[in-house]
């Protein structure tokens, strides 16, 4: 091992991993429209073995493949022949083991696009059969059109209960408190900002409303103005954003007892529009701020403050618990700073 | 301050750094007056253990006088001499309701570095890896303890010297829960391999809770020949003997009915082939660890036995004997030991005079030969089994 932190800990993408144990952020509804996603499934499906057919005689008899496509048969044709057997082959593989194959769909139409660059030159060279490579080339047309229409189906689906480009994080914890304790720490809405890190200030107004001011990216910050929907002391609150908010979003926590004595489990759902829409998301993703790594976040330092008195603090962690945090720590060792370090 | 600082494998520095200050009302800081290198300190020396960083503090055995308290801790007084455990727990969770401390599900900040190696966080530890905190350790004039309304044992009694009650940080409780976790019943072997620190106190603990018998297997004979001295034990060399059968022979072919792992992920072998071949997947992290004892205290437990395992491991171990485990009915237990369970208890086994923990002590050195101390203990030179540091 060196001094700087192995490849193999640090350098990989901690947040995607992290969201496996339990938080997702997502655009899609868990309950969406299923049935279209089927088909937009089976078409991917089809054109990966689509993908495999066409590579292995590509890759094993290229003279064949450039002979019946009106290529030139050269030993140089036949050294593409096979590259584009091999593209093939792993694009097709990509499609089919990927869980969401829509990136390797998205390749497959850039193959096509320099599929059809490659046939046209030889359709323009005289050399081989003009009139064959342009038939494989309308081929490739069709295929490549069948290529778009199930990335596109294949990338993020609409969901009709959140709206284009927001964003939903949900996380769940159990914290060693009654779900009277839980709930009511929540309750009063001052507390908040003691956990959830974006949050500078929430400010209860009366009458079930209150005002809510939050860190954004580049220093600024937004404020909205909320209004609790449902209060069942004990068991769950919800609230919104009251409409023209800059960032409109919703979110509730429930509190139910735990099994045998543990405690309080708590479940955060937020639906959120981030400022600048998906863009703002995705790159805000880029910079570790992962919405459902937050909510996460949130829910631990929650269990924190309840359970410990707290946020925990190290020297390698001084602000406390946030996963971007971990791909950059300090050394442990004193800062010599009081207080919330930068 | 002068501090131990982590440089890079194989290199530790006294270093000036900034004074530890209160950041969290449970805080206290407290003034270091004795510490000591632990063998899993040499882990972290060596390089094995991830996420360390250049200028981190180490040290997790110290011991010293309070000299600040947040506004939290009424327990404790400025003044105040503490002996402070190892893990950071606290104390409002339900592992630590459940006297799980070193699983502490808050202290922790760095969990989600955890939860991707482990599978799930344990609680943070003093000087150990970014992996459990990042917190500064004690191998320096001043530390920073968190939960200290928690954590610190109080020694009142003045003609305690800090040596007697120095490794009640660690090894003592450390070796002792390795004899604990043996649940030993009357006529037991138990085998303990590794007669480091926590070996010794593992073998006195097993004596302690009556097993019958107790071999310790080493390769160094001035640990084997500490180890008959302290306690009433049988001592086996690896390189001298076949270790499976010498203890079939000592139980008339059952095999010991616990075994206890005091060594941990880099294990000697006596092959040297085998252990060049080790070394080699270990440093291309083809396996984190080189688990030759585990793996022989294993296949010489006595069917339906327990495998009692204390020393660290980090991450995968390869060539695991699961089949012998599986079909001969072993128990494996194991775990960083949960220090604050035994702090009281183990302090009036040393104040009735049953155990003296000093007699691992093999060095006293100021805080400003550290390095040296590291060197020394990593290569067993000079006869070392334990090194206590003074600022």
């Amino acid at each position: 091992m060196t001094a700087d932190p192995p490849a193999s800990i640090l350098d990989a993408p901690v947040v995607d991993q992290l969201d496996d144990t339990g938080s997702r952020a997502t655009s899609q509804d868990p309950t969406g429209p299923e049935r279209r996603h089927g088909l937009a499934e089976r078409l991917a499906a089809g054109l990966g073995w689509f993908s495999l057919a066409l590579g292995v005689p590509q890759l094993v008899a290229p003279g064949r493949v450039n002979r019946l496509v009106g290529v030139e048969d050269t030993p140089r044709n036949r050294a593409i022949m096979r590259g584009v057997g091999l593209r093939e082959l792993g694009g097709g593989a990509g499609v089919l083991t990927k869980p969401r194959p829509g990136a390797f769909l998205a390749a497959r139409v850039a193959g096509d696009a320099v599929d059809l660059a490659l046939l046209g030159a030889a359709a323009r060279s005289g050399r081989g059969d003009p009139g064959r490579a342009r038939t494989a080339a309308l081929a490739v047309a069709g295929v490549t059109l069948l290529d778009a229409v199930a990335a596109r189906a294949n990338s993020r689906t609409a969901d009709p209960t959140t709206p284009r480009g927001a964003v939903r994080a949900r996380s769940r914890i159990t914290v060693n408190r009654s779900p009277d304790e839980a709930y009511g720490y929540w309750r009063d809405m001052r507390n908040l900002p003691r956990f959830m890190t974006h949050l500078e200030e929430v400010e209860v107004i009366g009458g079930g409303l209150s005002r809510w001011v939050a860190a954004a990216p580049v220093g600024r910050t937004v404020a909205w103005r909320a209004e609790l929907v449902e209060d069942e002391p004990g068991r769950r609150l919800s609230w919104r954003s009251l409409d023209g908010s800059e960032v409109p979003n919703r979110g509730s926590v429930d509190f139910t007892p735990a099994p045998g004595g543990r405690g309080t489990e708590v479940t955060v759902d937020l639906v959120f529009e981030p400022p600048a829409g998906a863009v703002g998301a995705a790159v805000a993703r880029l910079f570790g701020e992962d919405p459902a790594q937050q909510v996460k976040d949130d829910l631990r330092r929650f269990k924190q403050v309840l359970e410990a008195g707290g946020v925990v603090r190290s020297d390698g962690t001084p602000e406390g618990t946030r996963t971007g945090r971990l791909l950059r720590q300090r050394p442990a060792r004193p800062t010599g700073a009081t207080g919330e370090a930068t | 301050m002068k501090a131990t600082c982590w440089m890079g494998p194989r290199k530790v520095e006294l270093v000036d750094v900034p004074d530890p200050v209160i950041l969290d009302d449970r805080d206290a800081i407290v003034r270091v007056t004795s510490t000591a290198i632990c063998g899993s300190d040499l882990h972290l020396y060596d390089g094995y253990v991830p996420t360390m960083r250049k200028g981190d503090v180490l040290g997790h055995e110290f011991m010293g006088e309070v000299v600040d308290v947040g506004r939290a801790v009424t327990n404790l007084h400025v003044g105040d001499r503490v002996v402070v455990p190892f893990p950071i727990a606290c104390g409002g969770c339900w592992s630590c309701k459940q006297g799980l401390w070193s699983l502490c599900e808050n202290s922790n900040p760095n969990s989600g570095l955890a939860e991707k190696m482990w599978g799930s966080s344990t609680g943070g530890i003093f000087g150990y890896s970014h992996l459990v905190g990042g917190y500064a350790g004690g191998q320096a004039e001043y530390v920073r303890v968190p939960f200290a309304d928690v954590g610190p044992l109080r020694i009142d009694d003045d003609s305690l010297t800090d040596e007697q009650v120095l490794f009640l940080t660690d090894v003592f409780p450390t070796g002792y829960m390795g004899a604990e976790l043996c649940d030993i019943q009357p006529g037991d072997t138990v085998a303990v391999w590794g007669a480091g620190p926590v070996g010794q106190f593992a073998a006195a603990s097993a004596r302690l809770l009556g097993a019958e018998q107790v071999v310790v297997i080493d390769r160094l004979p001035y640990r084997l020949r500490m180890a008959e001295d302290h306690s009433e034990v049988a001592v086996l060399n690896y390189e001298e003997v076949d270790v499976r059968e010498a203890l079939r022979d000592l139980t008339a072919g059952r095999g010991p009915d616990a075994c206890i792992d005091a060594v941990g992920m880099e294990a000697h072998h006596g092959s040297v082939p085998i252990e060049a071949f080790d070394k080699g997947k270990q440093a291309v992290r083809l396996q984190t660890e080189r688990a030759h004892a585990l793996r022989q205290a294993i296949t010489c437990c006595r069917n339906g036995g327990t495998v009692s395992v204390m020393g660290v491991y980090g991450g995968v171990v390869d060539k695991f004997p699961m089949g012998s485990v599986m079909n001969r009915s072993l128990t494996i237990r194991t775990g960083q030991c949960h220090a604050h369970r035994y702090l009281r208890p183990l302090l009036q086994r040393i104040q009735q005079g049953d155990v003296d923990p000093t007699f691992i002590i093999t060095h006293r050195m100021p805080l400003d030969e550290v390095a040296e101390g590291y060197e020394l203990f990593k290569r067993k030179r000079d006869d070392c089994v334990k090194v206590v540091l003074t600022p």
